[in-house]
């Protein structure tokens, strides 16, 4: 069985998501990596995308219709790239998430999202019910379209393969949509998705001011990204892009500090895979005191700055 | 301009769903049922867009069981103007849905279809991308703005970097993110309003769709359960245990 994998590139670099979703392939089948992008960025990331072990070729499809990795021209070029690959994967992210089920729809398929697990090649365990229930589901499609849950598959190594790269004749077109710009609010913290360290604020915080002076300091000695609840990025304390939860982000750092977050279910859902959980609250009550490995309770605004210090 | 806004029933988001003790489903007898909160947002959006007068008509629109028509009255109470429903098996597959929403837009023509972004039950996140692709035209996903400028739908949409915005020739699918407004709640005048508006039912069967399962559920699990760890007296202790128990600092 041959896998095809769209692997997404930012900047010319290889996300991370997607390493996990060639890992998840590599269990399926042999994997063929389809890099999309203007001509330099699929260049650029065809390159990288040779050197990850377990990809045995990669597609590289560069023209400016897919600069932008817009659903209507990726999900037609996948499609008439799908040939005889028994399984289409990418990552649940933003983009596989927007492109892969249009891509199903033109095969015939039903997708199955959000792929936690794999069972055989034609059963996968996913959540429903926001992560509060698993499901173990079976596809009869001739050809299976997957998107995969990156925290449940480690990111494929950087270096170690050496794939034939081919050039996609790109003869996809784009009639009804078209990009109009891009607001990515710049930092230097770690993306919440690859970052070691969390440092997660909620509704205790209070006011935006507050999230940014109480969080900043303890994330800047930790090397931390900053993440939020629905309600504080809701109530403009943070940006929607810090937003983790099943609505949002799912993340499974190797620490993570939830400040003054209650643990809604949702919440819960994005963030109960880290390897470990502090909880500061001043809520004894509060149900993310039940999952945390640490809890502390007590008013964050002593709690945080004092952590800070003593880290 | 006319929008149809497909809706589902589910069961209530301030429900926590539990998993059958012999593993074939979740327990949703007896529960709450409501409107998809997503699914509110679309209807909201619509209605705004025919209050402001880009709009003239808001059709909702379910698939599912008889029941559905509560929650079809619901988004008639919130301002659409007439519902369908089509009568179907509980929750059928995305692909099924996105088939008849396609002979719905076939009969309907509308310029605009709005959806929210995924159900709450079996979050797939897909009927939107799925009949965007079937009628071959432009989605605005995981929208948090749209506008109508020129005759043409800009959307901006949440992405993992933050957000973008595209331009799509309408007709044209948008799916709601939480953040494109805050949904109104029906007047108690309002609902009674909606118990008169026009609501048409037709079978499934008799457009001719294909409705047939491809994902068979082999079992639900409940997840595995985190256990509660340990109270600490002191941000001393804390930076203690992160760094010679937890060895993570």
């Amino acid at each position: 069985m041959t896998v095809l994998v769209l692997v997404e590139t930012e900047a010319g670099q290889i996300r991370q998501a997607s390493r996990s979703a060639i890992t998840a392939a590599t269990k399926l089948g042999d994997v063929h990596a389809l890099v999309v992008g203007n001509a330099a960025d699929a260049e650029a990331a065809a390159t990288l995308a040779a050197k990850v072990p377990g990809v045995a070729k990669v597609l590289k499809a560069g023209a400016d219709v897919l600069a932008h990795e817009l659903a209507e021209p990726v999900a037609d070029l996948i499609v008439s790239l799908a040939g005889d690959y028994s399984h289409i994967v990418a990552a649940s992210t933003a983009v596989g998430k927007n492109v892969l089920p249009r891509a199903a729809a033109l095969l015939d398929v039903q997708p199955i999202p959000d792929v936690m697990a794999i069972v055989d090649a034609d059963t996968f365990v996913r959540p429903i019910y926001a992560g509060n229930a698993l499901a173990t589901v079976k596809s009869s499609d001739a050809k299976k379209v997957l998107t995969i849950r990156a925290t449940n598959f480690d990111p494929a190594p950087a270096e170690g393969g050496s794939a034939s790269v081919d050039a996609v004749n790109v003869t996809v077109q784009d009639t009804v949509s078209r990009f109009v710009s891009e607001h990515t609010p710049t930092s230097d913290r770690p993306e919440l998705e690859s970052a070691r360290v969390i440092v997660s604020g909620g509704r205790g915080l209070g006011s935006a001011e507050n999230f940014q002076s109480v969080l900043t300091p303890l994330a800047d000695k930790l090397g931390a990204a900053i993440g939020a609840s629905r309600v504080a990025v809701d109530s403009g304390y943070a940006e929607n892009d810090c937003q983790v939860g099943q609505t949002g982000k799912i993340v499974a750092p190797e620490l993570y500090i939830a400040v003054g977050i209650s643990g809604a279910i949702q919440h819960l859902a994005g963030m109960k895979d880290s390897k470990v959980i502090v909880a500061i609250n001043k809520d004894a009550e509060a149900p993310m005191l039940q999952v945390a490995d640490y809890a502390l309770v007590g008013d964050l605004f002593e709690v945080v700055p004092e952590l800070a210090k003593a880290l | 301009m006319k929008i149809l806004v497909p809706v589902k029933r589910v069961v209530d988001y301030n429900i926590k769903v539990l998993v059958k003790s012999d593993g074939t489903g979740v327990e949703t007898a007896g529960l709450k049922m409501s409107m998809n909160p997503f699914d509110e947002i679309a209807v909201e959006e619509a209605v705004r867009l025919r209050e402001k007068g880009s709009a003239t008509e808001v059709i909702a629109v379910s698939i599912g069981v008889q029941q559905a028509q509560d929650t079809l009255r619901t988004a008639m109470a919130m301002g659409a103007d007439r519902s369908i429903l089509v009568l179907s098996e509980e929750s059928p597959e995305p692909l099924a849905v996105a088939k008849v929403l396609k002979a719905i837009v076939e009969k309907e023509k509308p310029d605009l279809v709005f959806l929210g972004k995924q159900a709450i039950d079996d979050d797939m996140n897909a009927t939107g991308q799925m009949l965007a692709g079937l009628l071959g035209w432009g989605q605005g996903t995981f929208a948090s703005k749209v506008e109508i400028v020129d005759g043409r739908a800009e959307v901006t949409r949440e992405v993992d970097g933050g957000t973008e915005t595209v331009s799509l020739s309408v007709p044209a699918i948008v799916t709601a993110d939480l953040r494109l407004n805050e949904p109104r709640y029906a007047s108690l005048p309002n609902i009674m309003k909606a118990k008169k508006k026009p609501l048409e039912t037709i079978q499934a069967t008799d457009l001719g769709v294909d409705m047939t399962r491809r994902l068979t559920t082999v079992s639900v699990a409940e997840p595995p359960t985190r256990k509660a760890g340990i109270k600490v007296g002191s941000v001393a202790e804390l930076v203690e245990k992160l760094r010679n128990e937890a060895k993570v600092i």
